[in-house]
């Protein structure tokens, strides 16, 4: 679960990005955050993965109180999301394998675990028989699957997808939702930041809407009308 | 899901990391191998000084002539206040026929001198000091003691190898210090291009939870890694170049006054303190290296 009480974030230079934000997402849940460039949607993803501390307000992310959270704790709190990026960030030189290895490996998981976990989440994103291939011998949907099967490999209770479509063509990212709300329907929370209207749309979920570091809308089968850029 | 310290996929990483970026971890070797070099070669030219000076601190040593009102038998009886004083390790008595007898060694052909009787010079006492540096502090209190009537003593030789010593072991430790600093700054960038090279490797696994431990560990290993690989081919190279200018100093005077320590006596303890800086110039620079990537 995520909680955001009256959250201010006031960045170094003065910028205000977020204005007493209140946000709640229950285990389980499905949610857009959408908004414009500069609305402040990527300050709220720094914010729940401890990236950056709020200036003012509360935040709980996964049982984890971020206000006064050790520095030792952040990792273990980390290990309770999962997150994909819009421009995929695989390393190049592993293969689709080694790719979700490693993050297994960073979380202290045993050889016998990895050789377990491996085939499972690639089998979920449709990318069994790509195991050995590099990055660059994948397309653009296939290396944002990869993604997803690397923020799924350890277990998280959450995703958290920033731009997952932002690279892609329409139906690739519409295959992406997709996984995402499969994903969800296996009982992981999902937060999607996007501004893609038309994806969000046909998805009626929850949407939050963002703008100029406020709340402007929270509605559950939502729409977003905002702008797309 | 378990957390364990994976000590053989730290190390592997270590490994893959020196040669994914082989030529940097080569120039980085070469550089510790360098360093070590120049601190081993200043470090064995002091120790073979301090050895040096150390045989002739052996050798040191003062008069004191005794009061010629002295019998022979009161003279002798000044041995034991002799002996126990500060910083004296032994007080040999010389009795004047023995004193002439040492004078007219070499001197046999002087005719002049052939009829010198014993009684022109004194009895007298050859006192070796403990601590060279010490010396004119127990010429001091030699003087002091009832029956010695005057003391002869260079001082001013004994002071020089005492300057000459500490100049040595002062260079030596600066240079020490100078060298495993820029030894540390070296391994540190060669670590960084690392981090640098793999900083999104690092970030993602940041954001997936790795601890600071976990991503630290590969590069620790991969420092001393290089640290002891300096440190052993330094080792071997130092041997060979000793040997070379023991073998060349040995040529050139023929050990007359030189005493060279051999290699193989002082063999342990350079590999220590060589492998003891590899340690500390790898993972020190690593530990410097890494620390900002960290911060994620």
């Amino acid at each position: 679960m995520i909680r955001l009480i009256d959250i201010e974030k006031e960045y170094d230079n003065g910028t205000k990005a977020l204005k007493g934000v209140d946000m709640r997402i229950d285990d389980g849940e499905f949610v857009f955050l959408v908004g414009a460039s500069g609305s402040g949607k990527s300050t709220i993803i720094k914010l729940i993965t401890a990236e950056i501390a709020p200036t003012e307000g509360r935040l709980m992310v996964n049982g984890y109180n971020l206000n006064n959270i050790r520095p030792g704790q952040v990792p273990y709190m980390r290990r309770t999301l999962g997150i994909i990026f819009q421009d995929f960030r695989l390393i190049d030189k592993k293969t689709v394998w080694e790719n979700l290895a490693f993050v297994m490996r960073a979380v202290g998981a045993s050889n016998r675990e990895i050789r377990r976990r491996i085939p499972y989440v690639l089998e979920l994103v449709g990318l069994e028989k790509k195991a050995d291939h590099y990055p660059s011998e994948l397309s653009g949907g296939e290396q944002q699957r990869v993604a997803i099967a690397r923020a799924l490999v350890n277990n998280p209770s959450m995703i958290i997808a920033d731009e997952p479509t932002g690279n892609l063509d329409p139906q690739r990212s519409l295959e992406i939702m997709t996984l995402l709300e499969r994903i969800n329907g296996l009982g992981t929370t999902v937060l999607v930041v996007t501004h893609e209207k038309a994806l969000v749309n046909r998805f009626a979920k929850r949407v939050v809407a963002i703008e100029n570091g406020r709340i402007i809308s929270d509605e559950t089968g939502g729409y977003y009308n905002g702008q797309t850029t | 899901m378990a957390r364990r310290l994976n000590s053989g996929y730290y190390i592997t990483e270590g490994f893959h990391n020196v040669f994914s970026h082989g030529f940097m971890s080569f120039a980085a070797v070469c550089m510790i191998v360098a360093c070590l070099l120049i601190m081993g070669t200043f470090t064995l030219l002091a120790v073979n000084l301090e050895h040096m000076l150390g045989e002739l601190e052996k050798e040191n040593e003062f008069l004191a002539y005794v009061d010629e009102s002295y019998t022979q038998e009161q003279a002798r009886e000044l041995e034991g206040q002799l002996a126990a004083l500060d910083n004296v390790a032994s007080a040999t008595f010389v009795t004047r026929e023995q004193a002439l007898e040492d004078f007219l060694q070499g001197r046999e052909e002087n005719e002049l001198l052939s009829n010198l009787p014993a009684s022109v010079l004194r009895d007298r006492y050859r006192i070796h000091v403990e601590d060279i540096e010490d010396m004119s502090k127990t010429v001091d209190l030699v003087e002091k003691v009832a029956g010695i009537a005057k003391i002869s003593v260079m001082l001013k030789v004994a002071q020089g190898f005492v300057l000459l010593r500490n100049i040595a072991t002062g260079v030596a430790v600066v240079l020490i210090g100078i060298l495993m600093i820029i030894s540390l700054f070296i391994i540190s960038n060669t670590i960084k291009l690392a981090t640098f090279h793999r900083r999104e490797e690092i970030a993602i696994m940041k954001m997936c939870g790795a601890t600071n431990a976990f991503v630290r560990w590969p590069f620790v290993f991969e420092g001393l890694i290089l640290g002891m690989t300096g440190a052993v081919l330094a080792f071997f190279f130092q041997w060979g170049i000793y040997q070379l200018v023991c073998n060349f100093v040995i040529e050139a005077n023929g050990m007359s006054l030189v005493v060279i320590i051999p290699y193989a006596n002082m063999a342990k303890r350079i590999l220590a303190i060589f492998a003891a800086s590899g340690f500390v110039i790898g993972v020190g620079g690593s530990l410097m290296a890494i620390r900002k990537f960290l911060q994620v």
